[in-house]
């Protein structure tokens, strides 16, 4: 978001429910009465999308300033304008405010309107939430409480519609239960720009379809699960796998490309059930990727590594393992060490990486560049969520990528005689386990089994992005912070920690940090982009670095 | 899908009446492929995209929508009667038994009746605007009014 | 069967847009048009300024002849001066609510009077390129329209340079597919821009604001469009001096129903009565009945009920303001009037029913057809009228409920003024009018008792199926 100074646009006074209040011109009457703490209920307006108005959901009572044969509004004893109120409810989603408008939000009128919307939706709504996954999060539950009537009177048969349809590979439609908002074509339109599902059929029979070539199989395509209110359009993921109420949810972001989408971690005793995205409009908007999306599904991995794994057969806890990797490195001379780190490591965890660096005297390290098509919506080209900060933090080299050929080079001749390997798989730099197994120590951090630990010497089980802390900066400069929604399995530690006591069993000293608040501490006081700030400060949206910084 | 040069030379002229935006000719594409072959089959509805540069969906949501599209094939003359009130108090309903007993359509059928013999469908429509000499009906594009039981095999006979 | 023979225009009729239908030996050829006198306003307007003609219809007092009855001046100043955006123009031809039948003739026999006063009100609005929607069940008018225009362009009246001015113009034909919600001017804008016939949100999409491609555009009726030819051709004043102040003109309705002899005809506004109407000149209804119900105004009208008295104000002889009563046959076929009474003119489509008729049979027909038209895109409608269906449907196969009356008033009160257009009122007007004017005979139909809760497997065929 740039942070230009524009000229602030005019501000007009509003009476809602009695009160007067300023608001800027081209404000929405449904916006501006959210402002001042009065919620309209509402189903197909999203303050992201264009809006409809055909829920009809969001009716609130509207008066126009009586005005004066000068054309100038009439005052009343209290120097306000009068109102002319019109006699019929009026949306309040596609209006903006104007001069003088006086708005009623909860007069009887208004309530009554709002009933009959509510029965008018119920009635061919089917019976469905024992078995909804939306059940919990479900607009037409809330709204029904709220403000709908307690007894149906509706005694004809409801109209019968197609149910669970496999709209697209992730998504399950269930046409009965879809109030036709809307909001899912509009999202494909505007936003996802893959305008592939429309209505069919007229009246009481309509509901969304897609053409039989085509699937609603954008990379886009969940967003239209958040953002239906009922539980129409449904994650085929998810469906039927945890209540909604049982979830505690994490504000954290996604790791799965340079973006760095604002999410929420689902989870529930210890496994995580879901993401979605988190409002942020420097980042994401109210928008995720389906790629990113479902990325938390490997955490569950039946391959997940447990536990240390010593010279391929033992499983020793962790101080056996780390006075292994001692012994180990006691064979290796400084410069004879190289470092393979990741681009999905956090600062954190780079800024250790970059002390093990130091003190090994390591000269050929980097991260291994991840890239594949992007797109102009959220996706990045650049799959590494963390490039930057590993540029920032000096691990990476200045173009990522560039000393990997030196690295292999090494590690064949046989230069190189340890190799540290944090989160990748050396095989993508084409290194060979018949070539990995000349070194003398092949330490690798890793959440799964790959080709490299299957050749190292130590293997450490690490965390995955849903089991750690710390922070990241996207592409754009902006410092956002993951945050633990569930523990790491087995006996498997977050990585900074393992880095800690690594840096301390190598170089002989006590592991200098408690917390990570104390490594993020010491990473601000020797980076200048980190100055004044530290975990707590980068907030849920995270925080624009200075982009001299880099 | 074959199109006949006669009818791509009546689509483009179509288009061409549009000059903002080709979308406006979907309804009139879709009405020159019907009179053509008769109804608009699933290639129609891809073709009519591909050469409005839409996508599929856009003209499927027409012709599910407007009534007058038909997705198979009628009779090989189409009757059109029309149901709503003025033709209702005129005698529409038995009128419509009449002529199902005539063509041997099952008189409880429902959206566009074939006859066995395929010479005939029958649909029931809303208003066609004629309402001061109902019943009436259309057969193929002609347009019959006041119409009555005994006339039946009179008009039936013309597109036999 | 040849169409019926043609019919000799009543005496109390006054023949101006239909003056040409019905006349033996016109054709529908430009020739016989121009032998007629026809394109002379054409000629007259253009060398008049199109503010003066906006002016003119503006004093004519013109309504919309579509249904609304809108001021049509006032529609036409709603385009900004100084427009920069294109404005189009569109002839509603779309006639399709149930009672109504005048555009059709015009169309298949005059449609040279409605070219001409389309290109005279494209020429007032600056308006280069505009489109006649006509409904897709009339081929033969299309057809009709297509080679009038194709005359009126050989013969310097369309296209470019017209009439040697330098205003240029053209004028396309499309059809419609069978959508009734195509008749209301933004579906109309919506279908024509090749989407399903949604109508749009007002605030923001007004038409002469956010009309045609978001551009402005006025869209009339086929009958106000050949008005305008008339108001240039007398001037607006003299215009107005037929009918009635505020129901100014003359206006052509259709009689349908339980009448002798059924048929359109044209009036000045306000000239005759409802009763005139009916027993004058339709012949009144079947030896032996009694006149049960009417429909004034096309079926989205609220019906009358035969022995139904209003009080309305109406001018003394000295000027002043007096309060009357009347009855359903006296209350004159204007605008006005037929809105105090509760109803409206609407379409001028009347339909008559006498006492053999069942009302909620009657209610039944017209909710089939509103529940079919409705488009779907709002929520009162799309459930409303499909609800009102079912419960007239079940009323009317035995399973009527006592609390069916109130539910239906309910319901119908529900949808009206909470939809994004106005088929919310058109669909429910019928209901909420003939379950108001004729409780005795939905009660009739509505014994049976539901229980205070029903359960989730409580069925509409128990109803049905229990006797009382």
């Amino acid at each position: 978001m740039s942070n230009e100074a524009s000229t602030p646009a005019p501000l007009v006074n509003v009476q809602i429910d009695g009160a007067w209040h300023q608001f800027p011109k081209g404000t929405r009457i449904i916006e501006a009465c959210s402002q001042v703490g009065k919620f309209i209920p509402r189903y197909c307006y999203h303050a992201r999308l264009t809006s409809p108005g055909n829920c009809r959901m969001c009716m609130v009572q509207l008066g126009m300033p009586k005005m004066g044969p000068d054309r100038k509004p009439e005052l009343g004893p209290d120097g306000k304008p009068v109102h002319n109120w019109v006699p019929r409810t009026n949306i309040s989603c596609a209006q903006d405010v104007s001069e003088g408008l006086s708005v009623r939000t909860d007069s009887d009128v208004v309530k009554e309107a709002r009933k009959a919307v509510l029965e008018f939706l119920l009635i061919n709504h089917p019976l469905d939430c024992p078995i909804c996954d939306q059940a919990g999060e479900c607009r037409l539950q809330e709204f029904s409480v709220d403000y709908g009537q307690a007894n149906g009177r509706f005694l004809e048969e409801k109209v019968k519609k197609p149910k669970h349809v496999e709209i697209g590979p992730r998504i399950t439609y269930d046409a009965e239960r879809c109030i036709l908002c809307t909001r899912c074509i509009r999202f494909m339109r505007e936003v996802a720009k893959d305008d592939v599902i429309g209505i069919v059929n007229r009246g009481g029979q309509n509901y969304i379809a897609c053409h039989p070539d085509r699937a609603l199989d954008s990379n886009y395509s969940l967003n239209t699960v958040d953002l239906c209110p009922v539980g129409a359009l449904t994650s085929t993921d998810f469906r039927f796998k945890m209540r909604t109420w049982f979830l505690k949810e994490t504000k954290s972001i996604c790791t799965s490309c340079a973006t760095g989408c604002n999410t929420v971690i689902g989870s529930r005793e210890n496994l995580v059930y879901r993401q979605t995205p988190r409002e942020n409009g420097d980042v994401n908007q109210a928008w995720m990727c389906d790629y990113g999306r479902l990325a938390f599904r490997d955490l569950a991995s039946p391959e997940r590594l447990l536990t240390p794994i010593v010279r391929g057969g033992d499983q020793p806890d962790w101080n056996t393992a780390f006075a292994s990797i001692a012994n180990a490195f006691k064979l290796v001379a400084p410069g004879q060490t190289a470092v393979i780190a990741s681009g999905k490591q956090t600062n954190e965890e780079l800024f250790l990486a970059a002390q093990l660096i130091k003190a090994l005297g390591v000269t050929l390290h980097d991260i291994v560049p991840h890239t594949s098509e992007g797109d102009d919506i959220l996706l990045s080209a650049d799959r590494n969520p963390n490039t930057a900060g590993a540029k920032l933090l000096g691990v990476s080299a200045a173009t990522p990528g560039a000393n990997l050929p030196a690295i292999a080079d090494g590690v064949r001749s046989g230069e190189i005689r340890a190799l540290i390997v944090l989160g990748e798989d050396a095989a993508q730099i084409g290194l060979s386990p018949f070539a990995l197994k000349n070194l003398e120590v092949l330490l690798v951090l890793s959440t799964l089994p790959n080709a490299t630990t299957a050749a190292a010497t130590h293997v450490l089980p690490s965390a995955g992005f849903a089991e750690k802390r710390g922070s990241l900066i996207n592409k754009t400069g902006r410092l956002q912070r993951l945050n633990a929604a569930v523990q790491a399995p087995g006996i498997a530690r977050d990585d900074w920690e393992i880095l800690s006591a690594l840096l301390g069993t190598l170089t002989e000293t006590a592991p200098g940090f408690a917390t990570l608040e104390d490594v993020f501490q010491a990473m601000a006081a020797a980076t200048p982009a980190f100055a004044g700030l530290n975990l707590g400060k980068i907030g849920d949206l995270g925080v624009q670095l200075p982009t001299a910084s880099f | 899908m074959q199109i006949p040069p006669p009818l791509l030379t009546q689509i483009d002229e179509a288009i061409s009446h549009y000059p903002v935006s080709k979308r406006s000719a979907s309804l009139p594409l879709l009405h020159l492929f019907q009179e053509h072959f008769g109804y608009i089959s699933e290639e129609a509805i891809s073709w009519i995209a591909e050469k409005l540069e839409l996508q599929p969906i856009a003209i499927l949501e027409l012709v599910t929508f407007y009534p007058m599209f038909r997705r198979k094939p009628p009779g090989k003359h189409h009757i059109r009667i029309c149901k709503t009130l003025s033709c209702a108090l005129a005698g529409a309903a038995s009128l419509r038994a009449k002529l199902c007993e005539a063509t041997g359509i099952p008189a409880m059928s429902h959206g566009v009746a074939v006859s066995p013999d395929g010479k005939f469908s029958i649909e029931s429509v809303e208003c066609l605007a004629s309402c001061g000499s109902g019943p009436v009906l259309m057969v193929n594009d002609d347009f019959y009014q006041a119409v009555t039981a005994d006339e039946i095999p009179t008009i039936l006979s013309k597109y036999l | 069967m040849p169409a019926p023979a043609r019919r000799i225009p009543h005496p109390r009729e006054k023949r101006m847009v239909f003056a040409n239908i019905d006349r033996e030996g016109y054709t529908p050829d430009i020739e016989c048009y121009l032998r007629n006198g026809g394109y002379a306003e054409l000629k007259k307007a253009v060398t008049l300024q199109p503010a003066d003609i906006v002016a003119e219809v503006k004093a004519s007092g013109l309504r919309g002849r579509g249904g609304a009855g809108f001021p049509c001046g006032v529609k036409w100043g709603f385009i900004r001066p100084g427009e920069t955006k294109p404005i189009y123009l569109i002839c509603n031809a779309d006639e399709s609510e149930p009672g109504t039948f005048k555009d059709r003739y015009i169309i298949h026999q005059d449609p040279h009077q409605l070219i001409e006063g389309m290109i005279i009100a494209a020429f007032a609005l600056n308006v280069h390129l505009a489109y006649l929607y006509i409904r897709g069940e009339f081929p033969h008018g299309a057809k009709q329209l297509e080679t009038a225009i194709a005359e009126a362009k050989a013969k310097g009246f369309l296209g470019k340079n017209i009439l040697g001015t330098g205003f240029d113009l053209e004028i396309y034909v499309h059809r419609g597919a069978g959508a009734y919600i195509c008749g209301e001017e933004t579906g109309l804008i919506e279908s024509l821009e090749g989407k399903r016939a949604y109508p749009r949100i007002k605030p923001p999409y007004f038409p002469a604001v956010l009309g045609l491609y978001q551009c402005p555009t006025i869209v009339n009726n086929v009958e106000t469009l050949c008005h305008v030819k008339h108001i240039v051709r007398m001037g607006g004043a003299e215009y107005a001096k037929l009918g009635s102040p505020n129901n100014t003109g003359t206006r052509i309705v259709g009689v349908s129903g339980d009448v002798v002899k059924p048929g359109y005809f044209e009036i000045e506004v306000g000239s005759i009565t409802l009763g005139e109407l009916v027993n004058d000149l339709c012949g009144g209804v079947k030896p032996g009945r009694t006149i049960k119900a009417i429909i004034p105004g096309g079926s989205s009208a609220k019906v009358l009920r035969g022995d139904e008295r209003f009080k309305i104000k109406a001018k003394a002889a000295d000027g002043t303001l007096v309060e009357k009563e009347i009855g359903v046959l006296d209350i004159p076929m204007d605008f006005d009037t037929m809105a105090a009474c509760g109803s409206m003119a609407g379409s001028g489509g009347v339909i008559v029913m006498d006492d053999t008729r069942d009302m909620v049979e009657t209610l039944n027909n017209l909710n089939h057809f509103y529940a079919h038209e409705s488009c779907g895109q709002c929520t009162p409608c799309r459930e409303g009228s499909l609800w009102m269906r079912k419960i007239t449907d079940r009323l009317l196969a035995g399973g009527g409920a006592v609390s069916d009356p109130e539910l239906l008033a309910s319901v119908s009160n529900n949808i009206a003024g909470k939809t994004i257009c106005a088929f919310g009122e058109a669909c429910s007007w019928p209901t909420m009018s003939f379950v108001a004017k004729f409780p005795e005979e939905f009660a009739a139909r509505a014994k049976k008792q539901v229980p205070a809760f029903t359960p989730p497997e409580f069925l509409s065929e128990t109803l049905i199926g229990e006797s009382i």
